[in-house]
């Protein structure tokens, strides 16, 4: 503009600078914010499991736990809670063992393109159920119709068989396709899923403890 | 008035013309995208359709990353195709430009059909090196982000040396800027890690900082130039609205990115600040509007005022879709955004189909107008035509495909609506809660209108391909003719 600076409002370079201090200070903010928010979403060790500290992302080793989903009245919303040891397809897992079934699991859900289809914490295609607390379904609990349909008496074992063979136990019309998911990549996958529901997000997907209460006295949604 | 019909001035600009073979795959591209929303979306009524032969998951794979590949080749190719008019010389380096098109595309090509061939691997980290790496948006296989990365750092420093040696506009400046953020961000997005919960937050680095951030300024950009070239509207008015749409779109979108971070295992506290500044998100939004409507229209009583008849603008599809470029955005990433980004509400809508209205509203209006707009220019200096005006063609592009696309999203409002009520809040979000949410009147209503607003979009691309095959050559004619006529008068 003209070199008299009629007003501040009407001059580039104030714009320019300010837009470039904006810029500048959010994006300081948002790297400061994401050095703490890592630091508080870091998978947790086998030592916090037993201590009892709650990390938002827990160590692997979280599939020898049972997991549970409930209202937490400080908080105002529900949280998974970690409870006493539980086998996994059978047996305890060292840590060792623990994370390199969980790397499967991952590298399977990616490589199956899973996200295509399911959500993850809420993020993916929407065709296909949310997974975020899918191992926590009354739907494949004892006495739910998953663990009947494919033969199995455990949650892990039911979801094992059904992932490596969809198509044979249709749930509704819109069916899951078969994707080649070996015997070792659908426990991958399993523990993968046991993993994500012990993760704290914040209350998401809420409500998912109330069917649970319905389910186990004898309800079911069906009206 | 032979000066009409004289070639323009950059008749011989390579940098152009790399811009137009960039438009080109851009237009195939989103044809691409089209038919895989099409099978996806019969999918949703008839589940038997291809299954276990080209499953939902990889045709709606297919759909978004053609669509994300294509808008970056319509924005790389606007950068080409603006540069030698915004720095007053010819790009730096343009041999090596038309060798990293070709190497891109060759990539895209193999890409697309390991997508449609091989679909899926074993779960190794070879799979995630050469199929598909699994994560929305972002399935473009490692070997192939990696040859991304060099061909954008080709293409930077094409605009990066262009821009030192030329005219440093407020423009170029802010193109400067913006997209070395851009193409830094993409290297967030490219490793692989066990624990979820870190994966998405650097995963909604790339996807929120692109389209909310990043994405917008490049749009600012986009809209700036445009005005002036289409509207003759003043630099300086431009230039320092564009300063302030920075300032805005980057104080609000940087931060604003906390509004994914509610629910993927990351701390409260992102509620509040993803509340806060993702609520102001849709303010340069309205701006961009106001901004790009008034400015026409100052131009236009200017030229009233001078006796001047007919429009001032010198090509009026690209006007069009510029304009429904300016409402779009607002309509779509403002609107249909704010609808769900307080915590309160999304808790019950992330990750229902109200995901996916907004996806289709927001990309549309957001960007692929402005980048149609876009292409309409690059027609006109191609033909080298004074002044461009509307074929039926053209309308009936602009208005089927906005049409369609808008029809799209309300059913998927409604849809989403739908499973917000009964899903979520009623059901509790399991298993049996999601399909008996699936199966309700309202939901699969909803989905049988979003793809028949799929076949109207989709025949609005077929009136906007054949008229972006025939405007050129019919109004060169037109505009040659006149002249002629004009001629043999005197």
């Amino acid at each position: 503009m003209s070199n008299k600076k009629a007003s501040v409002w009407t001059s580039i370079p104030f714009w320019r600078r300010s837009a470039a201090w904006v810029t500048g200070v959010a994006s300081v903010l948002l790297i400061w914010l994401t050095f703490d928010s890592i630091s508080q979403i870091n998978m947790g060790t086998e030592s916090d499991l037993k201590n009892g500290i709650d990390k938002r992302v827990p160590a692997a080793t979280v599939i020898n736990y049972k997991i549970g989903y409930a209202m937490d009245a400080k908080r105002g919303h529900e949280v998974p809670t970690i409870g006493e040891k539980q086998l996994f397809f059978g047996k305890e897992w060292n840590e060792e063992d623990a994370k390199n079934l969980l790397h499967l699991g991952k590298l399977t859900s990616q490589s199956k393109n899973c996200m295509n289809c399911h959500t993850l914490l809420g993020n993916g295609a929407y065709y296909a159920p949310d997974l975020t607390k899918a191992w926590l379904d009354p739907a494949w609990k004892d006495g739910g119709p998953m663990q009947g349909m494919t033969g199995k008496n455990s949650v892990e074992e039911a979801i094992s068989e059904f992932l490596q063979h969809p198509s044979q136990y249709p749930t509704h019309a819109r069916m899951m396709p078969d994707l080649k998911i070996t015997k070792e990549e659908s426990m991958g996958l399993v523990a993968f899923l046991k993993h994500m529901s012990s993760i704290d997000t914040n209350g998401f997907p809420r409500n998912f403890s109330k069917t649970d209460e319905q389910f186990k006295r004898g309800g079911s949604n069906a009206h | 008035m032979l000066t009409s019909i004289k070639k323009n001035s950059f008749e011989n600009s390579e940098s152009k013309k790399l811009a137009m073979m960039y438009f080109r795959v851009a237009i195939v591209l989103f044809g691409a995208q089209l038919l895989m929303g099409l099978i996806a979306a019969i999918q949703f009524i008839f589940p038997g359709f291809l299954f276990e032969i080209f499953d939902f998951s990889v045709a709606r794979m297919v759909h978004i990353e053609a669509l994300v590949v294509w808008m970056l080749y319509a924005m790389i190719g606007s950068v080409y195709f603006l540069m030698p008019d915004e720095t007053g010389i010819e790009t730096v380096g343009i041999k090596i430009a038309k060798l990293a098109f070709w190497v891109l595309t060759a990539a895209v090509t193999i890409v697309v059909l390991v997508f449609i061939l091989v679909q899926i691997g074993p779960g190794t980290i070879n799979s995630i090196w050469f199929i598909n790496e699994g994560r929305e948006y972002l399935e473009a296989p490692r070997w192939a982000d990696i040859g991304i990365v060099v061909v954008i750092l080709i293409f930077y420093w094409n605009v990066f040396s262009t821009y030192s040696k030329g005219k440093k506009t407020g423009i170029m400046t802010v193109l400067v800027a913006d997209l070395m953020a851009l193409a830094g961000l993409y290297l967030a997005g490219m490793f692989f890690t066990d624990n979820i919960s870190i994966d998405q937050y650097w995963w909604w680095w790339v996807i929120h900082l692109w389209v909310e951030a990043t994405w917008e300024v490049f749009v600012g950009a986009l809209a700036a130039y445009a005005l002036i070239r289409l509207i003759g509207a003043k630099r300086e008015v431009v230039e320092m609205w564009l300063w302030i749409e920075v300032l805005m779109l980057f104080g609000s979108g940087i931060l604003g990115l906390g509004h994914h971070y509610f629910w993927i295992g990351t701390p409260e506290y992102w509620w509040e600040i993803g509340a806060l500044f993702s609520a102001l998100e849709p303010v340069p939004l309205v701006a961009m509007f106001v901004h790009v409507l008034y400015d026409w229209g100052k131009e236009q009583g200017a030229a009233q005022a001078e006796g001047k008849e007919g429009s001032v603008a010198k090509n009026i599809p690209a006007m069009t879709w510029i304009v429904l470029n300016a409402f779009g955005n607002f309509l779509g990433a403002g609107i249909w955004g704010f609808f769900h980004t307080l915590p309160q509400v999304n808790i019950y809508t992330h990750g229902t189909q109200f995901t996916a209205a907004h996806g289709h509203l927001s990309f549309f209006g957001a960007y692929a107008t402005i980048l149609i707009g876009m292409m309409y220019i690059g027609l006109q200096y191609a033909y080298g035509i004074e002044r461009m005006t509307s074929t039926f063609r053209s309308k009936m592009a602009v208005f089927l495909i906005s049409f369609g696309v808008m029809g799209m999203t309300i059913a998927l409002t409604i849809a989403g609506y739908e499973q917000v009520l009964i899903e979520r809040a009623e059901l509790g979000a399991t298993w049996n809660a999601y399909f008996v949410a699936q199966d309700m009147p309202w939901y699969v209503q909803a989905q049988i209108w979003r793809s028949i607003m799929g076949v109207v979009t989709f025949i609005g691309f077929v009136y906007l391909v054949w008229d972006m095959l025939t405007i050129g050559k019919e109004q060169y004619r037109e505009e040659a003719y006149i002249v002629e006529r004009a001629a043999t008068a005197v």
